[in-house]
């Protein structure tokens, strides 16, 4: 990891070629850290790359100098084990030095390997329990409707999460109160740690039939967008269109792909949480190189 | 101080809830309750009657809850949760755990009808093991009030206290101990009766039980100093060291599991500072079951028959004890 890798804290929003950069550094800072530390999660965090950079560089009103102004837009990581993705970007975008990934999970760290708001300013909700980012995004957005404050709460949440219960109790709150200030929002991998048996012993089929988790939060009463997670342009376009939804909550569901970027660890699910051996650290850096 | 236990009988700890939560609204704009759908049971009914616009309404769904309080808390707001003790506790306890304790938010967890006394509930409703999850928890308070001036005071207390608190309540009323108090300060225990042969450590409604059990041990020769413990946690370590040195021997009392609660947290005090012989009255680990209020508290020991004769057994046994060894 070098300093070179720090964007400007004087934000102007990239383009999509500057977006699609920004993503290899963070899924280079990803691996990296992650073989630093010789812990954490890699597929998860690679999934989710572009949608912390769309986020965090495009649609999150925001002040990484400030970061617990009130009026900012929150975002809860529901699937806190993807913390050193949301780590990454969040030093990319000036939260702190990107240097401090090298902390990550280690002793006196603010980089838990779950985010913890009583350490990390930035940090809009702790997390780590599968299933409880959306409750907690909930009360954000009455609290916000109580006070009549415009923030936008967003929760990003994987799509093996989505078979804890507690998802769905929060679904059907926040319709059953129409909060159309929240966006939740599904990393669709369609991959978890271990999964469901595929035809051999290192495949694995998705946890939800095809269209079936957007039938599910569709009859919960949410409005349901798609995109390709991948896609800067459609990522952007899904997140403004659920912004703009009234009455209800809206939900976009982005299909990506698991260890995204590396061609070795893509749809595999057991680099859900392995740690790189130095070759293979080397090969996933070479492919990701944004020199 | 020595009350007697009074004749009369004070409101109930769920009514006192419901009234005294409106009242700290009226005070306080970020007051709010969130309700599991037991409303007309914990009387948070009369805070939603007086308050409707701050009362939120979460549906039979305590794990949601419990997150919706959080996310609340990081917005200012002072969020009340209220359920049956053994739904907070136990259905929600990862949520209270990971989204109220460990960040430490500002989150009122009050747990309505807790201990064996639930109204025919039986197993399933008793949380009987409530105050040992919750003491275990880093930066938890943990309160169990005693009568109807106390839970008010408790709860304002709680209100004003910065941080996640754990309120005991209970479901019927019991005798007014503390007519006219207004204030109540966390971690700080009661010495309310002195007397030189035992100690008896209560919390909670039992508190009023042990009194009278203390009025008739008295007329049978055993003077029984009684030490109120409403603040679980933190601990009044110091005056419970003190109580007990001064009697060298100890009873606790609880309408909880011997395992974890009062009785635990007194032994672990007194154990890091030499120990004493104790006697821990409460429920013997076992589970609770659906019975009259009489029948429960005389089937676990806890009635004031049953802790007249377990104190008088203990003081004898132990004096005799104590002779043996001269």
């Amino acid at each position: 990891m070098t300093g070179t890798d720090v964007v400007s804290a004087a934000h102007s929003e990239p383009d999509v070629a500057g977006l699609q950069g920004i993503a290899r550094r963070v899924r280079r800072l990803v691996i990296s850290s992650v073989a630093h530390a010789g812990a954490g999660h890699i597929g998860g965090p690679l999934s989710a790359a572009d949608l912390l950079v769309a986020l965090y560089f495009r649609v999150l009103n925001i002040r990484p100098d400030e970061p617990a102004w009130p009026g900012r837009d929150r975002f809860i990581m529901s699937k806190g084990h993807s913390a050193i993705g949301q780590y990454a970007a969040m030093a990319l975008r000036g939260y702190f030095p990107v240097a401090e990934l090298d902390t990550f999970d280690q002793l006196d760290s603010r980089l838990q390997g779950h985010p913890d708001m009583t350490l990390l300013p930035g940090i809009d909700m702790s997390t780590g329990s599968l299933g409880m980012g959306l409750s907690a995004g909930i009360g954000i957005a009455l609290g916000a409707r109580l006070r009549g404050t415009a923030e936008h709460t967003y929760v990003l949440l994987g799509d093996g999460e989505c078979q804890e219960g507690q998802v769905w109790e929060a679904a059907f709150v926040a319709a059953r109160y129409g909060l159309d200030n929240m966006t939740a929002i599904i990393d669709a991998n369609e991959l978890q740690q271990y999964g469901w048996a595929g035809a051999a012993i290192e495949t694995r089929q998705p946890p939800w039939g095809p269209d079936a988790l957007a039938r599910q939060w569709n009859a919960f009463g949410w409005t349901v967008h798609e995109a390709d997670g991948h896609d800067f342009v459609d990522i952007e376009r899904a997140l403004g269109d659920a912004r703009c939804a009234r009455g209800a909550p809206a939900v976009v569901i982005a299909r990506t792909i698991k260890g995204k970027g590396v061609s070795f660890m893509e749809g595999r699910f057991d680099w859900h949480a392995r740690i790189p051996t130095a070759p293979e650290l080397a090969a996933a850096l070479e492919e990701l190189d944004v020199a | 101080m020595s009350p007697e236990v009074a004749a009369v009988l004070g409101r109930s700890q769920r009514e006192t809830f419901g009234r005294t939560m409106s009242e700290l609204a009226d005070e306080n704009p970020n007051v709010l309750v969130l309700d599991a759908d037991l409303a007309n049971s914990t009387k948070a009914d009369i805070f939603a009657a007086a308050h409707p616009d701050r009362f939120l309404q979460m549906g039979i769904a305590e794990q949601n809850m419990v997150g919706v309080a959080a996310g609340l808390a990081t917005q200012g707001f002072i969020p009340v949760v209220t359920t049956f003790a053994c739904f907070a506790v136990y259905r929600a306890l990862d949520q209270v755990r990971v989204l109220v304790a460990q960040p430490h938010l500002n989150v009122k967890v009050a747990g309505a009808y807790s201990g064996l006394l639930t109204g025919f509930t039986g197993k399933t409703h008793q949380a009987i093991d409530d105050l040992s999850v919750m003491r275990s928890m880093p930066g938890m308070v943990v309160i169990a009030p005693a009568d109807e001036a106390e839970t008010r005071a408790a709860l304002r207390a709680a209100i004003e206290y910065e941080g996640p608190v754990y309120l005991r309540l209970t479901r019927d009323p019991g005798p007014l101990l503390f007519a006219g108090e207004e204030t109540f300060e966390i971690g700080r225990a009661r010495w309310l009766r002195h007397g030189a042969d035992v100690t008896i450590f209560s919390t909670g409604q039992e508190t009023t039980r042990v009194l009278d059990a203390a009025g008739i041990l008295e007329g049978r020769g055993i003077r029984a100093a009684v030490v109120h413990v409403p603040t679980i946690k933190p601990l009044d370590a110091e005056l419970i060291r003190r109580a007990a040195r001064a009697t060298r021997r100890i009873v606790s009392a609880e309408e909880h599991s011997v395992i974890g609660g009062l009785g635990a947290a007194v032994a672990e005090a007194l154990g890091e500072a030499g120990g004493l012989p104790h006697l821990r009255l409460g429920i013997q680990d076992t589970w609770g079951e659906s019975a009259s209020n009489d029948d429960l508290l005389e089937r676990h020991g806890l009635s004031v028959e049953r802790l007249v004769e377990s104190v008088e057994g203990f003081v004898d046994g132990s004096a005799a004890q104590a002779n043996n060894r001269e």
